[in-house]
């Protein structure tokens, strides 16, 4: 059963639409204790990464989900807090994955926010299971995780090479929106409840 | 200068008009006709293809905000593509609302003319990737002006200035219908939107005017918008979209196939 850290950073009615969808069991995450009822973890999240940061530290939950051993999403905005800063409000953030977060400079001759469907170029992860080469994924975002071939598992290119998704032992993060991207998103979201 | 690698797709949006929780569509916004249950054209369109979907209230007043909510969560629901919903959005109350029903964005017009700072507002507030201003636009005199009320009341406002303005107030992207085009299904308006995608950095979405594939294909070759949306030609099924999407291909326009 996956756990949604409910810390206010944005709406989660389409995750937890997209799970139900897909008959995953979910529920949500306030405190300490409520980390330990679930097998599975997903920390939402759009709007600013600084914002987010300081509503998460609020919840007071940042050494639990630090520690954690079981399978943990970041989405978006969630998968920028798992990295050690983001120049969005230039935030030091969880520094679980060694890899930072940056903007997406205009002189790259594109249009901010990156908005719509890229395809991504997956590595070999379970969490990419059944899902091909150059399959295309919802993005909405003006900030990136740098591309770093250590812990990158999939990317992206606009304008640049990105990181459209990491891993790092048990955390993992998605910078596109798996609730909102038709079929292949959905494979995502079922294969991560099927980590172990 | 090669240019940089760029795989974003061109997004096919169709529009759903809805009014008390049905859809319909306007020939140049008169005589509507009713085209079907909006959710499951949602799912239907959601399935076919489409890459987006928007849905308009045309008749959007403060009673009818619940029935929208309602409508908006039944679609978030089903849905599993991003959605737009626009009409009778005046404040952040509605703004919020409609986010936490499962909006993806929301779109304003006629309010963000009448209040420009709603812009700067919703965008602080939810993040310009969630504020698109639509803006009606109709050649007049020898210069594009600012419609509202769904093209009925003309504005003293130059089409270009207003959505340079609202671009730098923070709208995240636009949405522009040209009303000359709108209902006449001869294509898309691709001399002003393309000068208009020429002076702004954020996504705009052509509509108005789509009548066949190749207005599709032109509208993403000349004017190079970030996506393209249409009602009729849809809900009619005079333009299937896995064959728009293969005739895009053939053009090769990036598209999600």
């Amino acid at each position: 059963m996956i756990g949604i850290v409910n810390y206010g950073a944005g709406n989660i009615f389409s995750l937890t639409a997209a799970l139900e969808r897909l008959n995953v069991q979910y529920g949500m995450v306030n405190t300490e204790s409520d980390l330990e009822k679930y097998s599975h973890i997903i920390i939402p999240g759009v709007g600013h990464a600084g914002t987010a940061m300081e509503k998460l530290k609020h919840t007071g939950l940042i050494d639990a989900i630090k520690a954690l051993k079981k399978p943990v999403l970041g989405i978006c905005v969630g998968m920028q807090l798992i990295t050690e800063h983001s120049e969005e409000g230039d935030a030091a953030l969880l520094s679980i994955v060694p890899v930072k977060t940056k903007k997406f400079d205009k002189s790259l001759n594109i249009k901010i926010p990156h908005m719509g469907w890229n395809a991504v170029n997956p590595k070999n992860n379970s969490l990419f299971e059944g899902v091909e080469d150059n399959t295309q994924f919802y993005f909405v975002h003006s900030y990136f995780i740098e591309y770093n071939p250590t812990f990158d598992i999939a990317s992206a290119h606009y304008g640049l090479k990105f990181s459209a998704a990491i891993q790092k032992d048990n955390f993992y993060g998605v910078q596109f929106h798996p609730e909102k991207s038709g079929k292949a998103g959905e494979q995502i979201l079922k294969n991560f409840s099927n980590l172990r | 200068m090669t240019k940089p690698k760029q795989m974003l797709s061109k997004r096919i949006i169709p529009c759903l008009d809805v009014k008390d929780g049905r859809t319909v569509k306007g020939v140049n916004f008169v005589d509507l006709r009713d085209a079907g249950d909006p959710v499951e054209l949602a799912a239907q369109y959601a399935q076919q293809g489409a890459d987006e979907l928007v849905f308009l209230d045309i008749t959007a007043t403060h009673e009818r905000r619940k029935t929208m909510i309602e409508m908006v969560k039944s679609v978030a629901r089903q849905l599993n593509i991003p959605f737009t919903i626009g009409g009778g959005i005046t404040e952040l109350a509605d703004a919020e609302a409609l986010l936490n029903a499962g909006a993806d964005k929301i779109s304003i017009n006629s309010a963000a003319v009448r209040n420009p700072k709603l812009i700067e507002e919703l965008a602080k507030a939810f993040g310009v990737q969630f504020v698109v201003l639509a803006v009606d636009t109709k050649f007049v005199d020898g210069r594009n002006m600012v419609h509202l009320n769904g093209g009925r009341l003309i504005i003293e406002l130059e089409t270009e200035n207003w959505i340079k303005q609202a671009e730098d107030l923070g709208a995240g992207e636009i949405l522009l219908t040209s009303m000359d085009h709108d209902g006449t299904k001869a294509g898309f308006d691709c001399g002003l939107l393309h000068k208009i995608n020429q002076m702004i950095n954020i996504p705009i979405i052509a509509s108005g005017g789509a009548g066949n594939m190749e207005h599709f294909t032109e509208v993403f070759q000349k004017a190079n918008v970030d996506a393209a949306l249409a009602a009729s030609v849809f809900h009619y099924g005079e333009i299937l979209i896995p064959d728009l999407k293969q005739e895009l291909n053939r053009n090769q326009i990036p598209v999600r196939i």
